[in-house]
């Protein structure tokens, strides 16, 4: 077995540590290993409850094991390569990275309430968990585990069901920290919360973050939820994230995610809504490796509202893959997605919806759409939207095209004097316009904007300095790590 | 001379549909050009414009005295050549206003000049919204996306009209307009002609020419013109319809 052979500078835990090291391509067996060898520190917070859920969910792991081509779900994403290499895992935070602005990129002019995590793990400069006068309470997952039992236990493990998916197994049996915020009932959020997740380390690293987001009774919250990488180091990240709506609560959510093409990231977003629950729910991605978005939405009351819209702009060999579930297992709902993606060179994108309308889901409103614009003959599309409807009296309908850019659209433009290249680039970039018209908030949608058009220029990469290429970071926000208060 | 065609043939999928036209067009003047469908009006307009799915396969275009064909089609559209098209393109997305002030400026920084400000780029527009009669908030939509048949072509006389092109080439602009929009269309080309532009006007019906008056009727069949008259020409179609030409032609 070779180490790999890669400059070794920086901060990166010490190598003989192999406790913290994935010892080959990762494996079921492998994973095994380092819980055993790390269970001391994955389960010091835990409460009974949860240290149960852990001994579950663990089993469950090790009963499915990482997921496959051979399984229907995964067999238009593959996962080898990611699983090929060699990662650091960190079952404690990270010290010594260069923390100094490294979120001074946020949106501009959006005034928001930021969580900050690097590599998976909460930061602050001083409190793990920011208790506002209103109720709301934010912060890291781990420190609610402690402060706050009695409502981690009510919902961590409750919504994103493990028992038949290996990776969300595996992240309930390892996750130690990640977001936690409570919206108590008849609480609005005076301003939205973004969550923004950086990875930046030496090496490659393998991280699974679990976040836990509590919307009470008639309570408002908006959620900016980015995936960024700082520099191009490889990452496997499995992610999950439960999202519970009490009854005739409304979230706006977004994901932004700008990561680089050695990451590997498995988003997992459960979102059980109860009664007259409303959720929009935005996936803008615009860089990654490979992304893999399970998407679950639940509706466990009647009259329930859910809005997903997904945007990818892909390129190089980039891949992506939505699988949006909606479960109308209720009567008198309404979901409605709208996925939309241009792949350019040898990306490609995938499309998985599934609309399931039980027997009692009566007056249920359903409309999937995908659609895709290619803009090389390598560049590939997998779209399948589908409606499951056990139920007679419903509105169902979907919609799937993939294609070129419009040529008579093209020509139109030029013979009013517009250049190919600026022609090509108000096409896309209109189609684009559909999704990020549905973005609620104002200077969030202008910075959208502004990225999708770098991104469509090929500006937007990620950089060593700024992910966003804001051009006006005018609320730098400084996070001195330090790791006693973690 | 503005524009100047030399035994012309086109193609479209190695079918050829232009057979050898000879056409030459002077500042200042409007040209009809009519004939039944299907021969080649619509072809003649699309290779002025470069539409690049026909091939020329033989004979040449000048265009001031250039060589057409060494132009892209933005290019072409920068010195003056505008079409204005038989079914205008519905661009979900894209806002009229925004479309326009985009190819206004290309074109301005074609000729070395700054991007029009934007108070008078709206000025502009409000002038040009009056000569077509087109509803104020039309322009805030998307590039006739939901328009009707007449709005689509009244967009595509405002167009011109904020283009102010050189050489104005109209594909059956009175294809499915009602008489007030007709009026509304041929007043937009009226209130346009100078001195120094010029009008292609292709049309299958006589209609329009009551009210744009060519100078030059030309009929075009079988990928040739094979008549060529002044305004009393379309008349005369008129009363006998097409098959007076075929008969003649056969």
């Amino acid at each position: 077995m070779s180490w790999r052979k890669k400059d070794m500078t920086g901060s990166r835990k010490n190598l003989n540590d192999m406790q913290s090291i994935t010892k080959d391509r990762i494996s079921k067996e492998g994973m095994m290993y380092l819980f055993e060898k790390n269970f001391g520190r994955i389960c010091q917070n835990d409460t009974k409850p949860i240290s149960e859920i852990r001994g579950k969910a663990l089993s469950s792991f090790r009963e499915l094991g990482f997921p496959n081509k051979r399984m229907e779900e995964w067999k238009n994403t593959d996962l080898t390569e990611s699983l090929g290499k060699i990662y650091d895992y960190n079952f404690d935070p990270v010290s010594g990275v260069a923390g100094k602005n490294i979120f001074q990129c946020n949106i501009p002019h959006l005034d928001t309430a930021v969580i900050g995590q690097l590599n998976g793990w909460y930061i602050s400069k001083d409190v793990p968990l920011i208790e506002l006068g209103n109720g709301i309470i934010m912060g890291s997952l781990a420190e609610a585990m402690v402060r706050y039992p009695a409502i981690v236990e009510k919902h961590l493990a409750k919504y994103a069901a493990f028992g038949n998916n290996g990776l969300t197994a595996l992240n309930t049996a390892f996750a130690q920290d990640g977001v936690f915020i409570y919206v108590p009932d008849n609480v609005q959020s005076p301003k939205p919360v973004q969550m923004i997740n950086v990875i930046q380390y030496t090496t490659d690293i393998f991280l699974q973050s679990r976040n836990l987001i509590i919307l009470g009774k008639n309570s408002r919250l908006s959620l900016v939820h980015c995936d960024d990488s700082y520099n191009h180091e490889g990452s496997f990240s499995n992610i999950v994230t439960e999202v519970f709506l009490d009854e005739n609560s409304f979230l706006d959510h977004y994901k932004l995610q700008n990561l680089n093409n050695n990451s590997t990231l498995i988003s997992t977003t459960v979102m059980q809504l109860e009664k007259a629950a409303h959720l929009d729910s935005h996936f803008l991605s615009m860089n990654g490796g490979l992304i893999r978005n399970n998407t679950r939405i639940d509706f466990q009351g009647n009259d329930g509202v859910a809005n997903v819209y997904g945007l990818y702009l892909m390129d190089r060999k980039q891949h992506i893959d939505n699988q949006v579930f909606v479960d109308h297992a209720k009567p008198g709902c309404t979901s409605n997605e709208i996925f939309k993606g241009i792949l350019d060179e040898n990306s490609s994108g995938v499309f998985n919806g599934h609309v399931l309308v039980r027997k009692d889901a009566q007056k249920t409103n359903a409309y999937q759409s995908n659609r895709n614009i290619l803009l090389t003959d390598t560049a590939k599309a997998n779209s399948k939207p589908f409606l499951e409807i056990y139920a007679d009296d419903v509105k169902c309908s979907h919609g799937s095209t993939t294609g070129q850019l419009d040529s008579e659209a093209l020509f139109y433009l030029r013979q009013r004097g517009i250049g190919e290249d600026s022609a090509r680039m108000l096409l896309l970039y209109a189609f684009a316009a559909e999704v990020v018209s549905k973005i609620n908030i104002p200077q969030l949608r202008n910075s959208i904007e502004d990225m999708i058009k770098k991104r469509l220029q090929g500006e937007l990469q990620i950089c060593e300095q700024c992910v966003l290429h804001c051009t006006t970071p005018e609320h730098p926000i400084e996070f001195n790590i330090d790791v006693s208060k973690i | 001379m503005l524009l100047s065609i030399k035994n012309l043939h086109a193609s479209i999928n190695g079918k050829e549909i232009l057979k050898g036209i000879n056409l030459e067009v002077n500042e200042g003047e409007v040209h009809a050009i009519m004939g039944p469908n299907g021969t080649g009006k619509s072809t003649l307009a699309s290779v002025i414009a470069g539409r690049e799915v026909f091939d020329v396969t033989e004979g040449e275009i000048k265009y001031k005295g250039k060589n057409l064909f060494k132009l892209s089609v933005e290019e072409r559209s920068r010195e003056g050549i505008f079409l204005g098209f038989q079914y205008p393109v519905e661009i979900p997305g894209v806002s009229i206003t925004n479309f326009m002030r985009t190819a206004v400026n290309e074109q301005r920084k074609y000729r070395g000049l700054d991007p029009l400000p934007a108070g008078e780029f709206l000025k502009m527009m409000e002038e040009k919204k009056k000569l077509v009669e087109i509803q104020s908030n039309l322009t805030n939509r998307s590039v006739n996306e939901g328009f009707s048949g007449g709005e689509k072509k009244k967009n595509e006389i405002f167009q011109m009209a904020i283009l102010q092109p050189t050489l104005a080439i109209l594909d059956e602009t009175d294809s499915g307009l009602d008489i007030d929009a007709l009026r509304i269309v041929a007043n937009g080309v009226n209130t346009l002609r100078t001195k120094e532009n010029a009008f292609v006007v292709i049309t299958h019906y006589q209609r329009l020419l009551d009210y744009i008056v060519p100078d030059y009727v030309h009929v075009l069949f079988e990928g040739k013109i094979v008549k060529s008259g002044f305004k009393e020409l379309a008349i005369e179609l008129e009363e006998k319809g097409y098959d007076w030409i075929k008969k003649e032609f056969e």
